[in-house]
């Protein structure tokens, strides 16, 4: 497939399975993410929004290169251009591509948190992790605390800490706010965007949408494993009529300032996925069309989008 | 710092103290199961104890010696007496030594710490490197390989063990001496530190690989928890090649297990020890016990006893404190 010149990273038509053992000894291929497209340009931030189990946190171990061992990948992963095969991940992992892990359960915990972020690479970036962590509201002390002594929030702030003193062009944070005050959120959000703003790219898993897009450029959102539309992240701020996909249309007005409307029905399970459309199962405007293939991806009024009917 | 070292010190001093009392009543306890036993056992020291003299008795002087000894006193009154002695420091004569009990244990400990050290550091060492060297391998040829050979060693009997090292080094290849801990025909003080060395290697070797293999498999299984961990995922993330993960996360995460395990390890040791000492005739405490049993040397059996159990206790009670040294969740929550 025939790559935008200009893009950071692009994905396409990306699938991963999981193989199982199901009863007894067979073995089933579990599909968890299918289908799923994603460019990010040198510059933005993409949000990417989605419940959970939609296959977000998949994605970035994906691009990285650190799926579990009985995972298998297909489907099409470029960085600047170039097929990002597993030697590639292998040197660009921790260089040039960093990620924010969703826990403190990434950190050793027998490990201080100082000499943690600074990570394995000599020289040791002891000054700039220093003039980062203040910045994110961090007490000097921090460098000598272990992982339990953080708290939720400090620890979020740490896991973001370690990636910015990086020299990273591209970062995938996993939900890096959560347990932050708003304040620090905002903080660290505004690090990335001038991390972006630089030239560099950021790739937000969040389920904080509206702060997400208070900084992001454009917000991708997935569904079932898959990209069921990218917008600009302006679309998210306007509503569902600047929306195109049903499924963001829903998940917009289920936001709590929006109305709190939940739609019935639940997300399909990976092994037990519908043919055609994903969403079709809960979708209002399904016809047959929708239930007989997977639809393509289309471009829509400046976003993209996979649904049959959007406009 | 000073307020750490502070808070360490006291905490070391809260767990000594806790610890005593535990190691206390234990042996208290111990002391009464295995008078208890004993009793119960047709083991008949007196008997013993005249045909150790050589000379015919009269049945008139047997029941002297009885009363002498006062054999026929209750259970109770006799445990009190042997008890109230005990807590003075005396641990009885020995009936086969003919020595103070004390002595024989102090004399023999010397000679099995040497052997139990030996034997010890080398499992240690040799487990904790074959389990790292099985986890980074873990599936491939080398874990395989190596998970078969634990599970036939810690299959083996010592004893059998010892036997065929006997016959291969000692009496095939004769690189080792057969047995005692120095030269026969050569008077205990002029043993040279290299002949004693010379004569430990094979049982420290022996006793070594009874427990080692348990070890390996325990470092094995921890390091691949370790390795399946989210912050091993994460330093790979960060770029991290597998042997710095293993030196940045892996043995920083495994050695506190490990060296628990160690420690904890003592009383197989010392079980261990019995067997290698009988094989190779190594005149250890080992030794003592089988021979104290046999002969019904009771009040030896009774101090090798209290003495092994106090022997496990402070094993156990180092692995209590070098976790909270060396963990610092619990180091720093302690404070």
């Amino acid at each position: 497939m025939k790559q935008k010149e200009d893009s950071l990273l692009e994905i396409h038509d990306l699938s991963v399975s999981f193989r199982m053992y199901d009863h007894g000894l067979e073995q089933t291929d579990l599909q968890v993410i299918s289908n799923l497209y994603l460019t990010v340009y040198p510059g933005e931030i993409v949000a990417v929004a989605g419940s959970s189990g939609s296959g977000k946190s998949l994605l970035a171990s994906a691009i990285l290169g650190i799926l579990p061992g009985n995972a298998s990948l297909r489907g099409h992963l470029h960085y600047k251009g170039e097929e990002l095969t597993p030697r590639r991940q292998k040197y660009l992992r921790g260089s040039e591509i960093a990620l924010v892990p969703q826990s403190v359960s990434y950190l050793d915990p027998l490990m201080k948190i100082g000499v943690q972020a600074d990570g394995h690479k000599k020289p040791y970036p002891t000054e700039k992790r220093r003039s980062v962590f203040k910045r994110l509201d961090l007490p000097d002390k921090t460098e000598q605390l272990f992982p339990f002594q953080l708290s939720g929030g400090m620890a979020r702030r740490v896991l973001v800490g370690a990636a910015l003193i990086t020299d990273a062009q591209l970062v995938i944070a996993d939900e890096p706010t959560p347990g932050m005050s708003l304040e620090q959120a905002m903080e660290a959000l505004q690090m990335f965007r001038e991390m972006a703003d630089e030239g560099k790219a950021v790739i937000l898993i969040t389920h904080d949408i509206d702060l997400a897009v208070e900084f992001a450029d454009r917000v991708a959102v997935f569904y079932a494993g898959t990209t069921v539309e990218t917008a600009p992240a302006a679309d998210f701020k306007n509503g569902p009529d600047s929306l195109r996909h049903p499924y963001s249309k829903a998940l917009w007005r289920a936001l709590p300032q929006n109305g709190f409307w939940p739609i019935p029905g639940f997300q399909p399970y990976a092994g037990n996925l519908p043919k055609g459309c994903l969403f079709a199962p809960r979708c209002p405007y399904k016809t047959a069309e929708c239930e007989r293939e997977l639809p393509s991806v289309k471009e829509v009024r400046g976003g993209e989008v996979r649904c049959c009917h959007a406009t | 710092m000073v307020i750490i070292m502070k808070g360490t010190g006291g905490r070391l001093v809260c767990i000594l103290v806790k610890n005593s009392i535990k190691i206390i009543s234990l042996l208290f306890a111990v002391s009464a199961v295995s008078f208890v036993l004993v009793s119960a056992s047709p083991v008949d020291p007196v008997g013993q104890y005249i045909l150790g003299l050589g000379t015919a008795v009269s049945p008139q002087q047997r029941v002297e010696i009885e009363n002498y000894w006062g054999v026929n006193e209750p259970p109770m009154e006799r445990y009190l007496g042997w008890l109230s002695e005990l807590l003075r420091g005396n641990l009885g004569e020995s009936a086969l030594y003919r020595r103070p009990v004390a002595d024989i244990i102090g004399e023999r400990f010397v000679n099995s710490i040497a052997l139990m050290l030996c034997a010890w550091l080398l499992s240690g060492v040799i487990g904790f490197g074959l389990g790292c060297i099985m986890g980074m391998y873990q599936g491939k040829l080398p874990d395989r390989m190596l998970k078969k050979v634990c599970y036939i060693l810690s299959s083996t009997p010592t004893f059998w063990l010892g036997l065929v090292f006997l016959l291969l080094f000692s009496v095939r290849l004769k690189w080792f001496p057969i047995g005692f801990s120095g030269p026969i025909g050569v008077a205990d003080s002029d043993v040279t530190i290299w002949q004693k060395l010379h004569h430990l290697i094979l049982p420290a070797f022996t006793l070594s690989l009874m427990s080692f293999a348990g070890i390996a498999l325990h470092t094995r299984g921890k390091l691949i928890d370790v390795l399946n961990s989210e912050y091993v995922l994460f330093a790979k993330a960060r770029g991290e090649g597998k042997w710095t993960i293993l030196r940045r996360h892996g043995l920083r995460n495994i050695v506190l297990p490990a060296l628990t395990l160690q420690f904890a390890s003592f009383a197989e040791l010392f079980g261990g020890s019995v067997v290698a000492e009988n094989v190779f005739s190594y005149p250890g405490l080992g030794s003592a016990v089988s021979a104290a049993g046999l002969n019904c040397d009771v009040p030896l059996l009774l101090g090798i006893t209290l003495f092994s159990a106090l022997f496990v206790c402070v094993g156990n009670m180092i692995a209590d404190l070098l976790y909270g040294i060396v963990d610092p969740q619990i180091r720093e929550v302690n404070q």
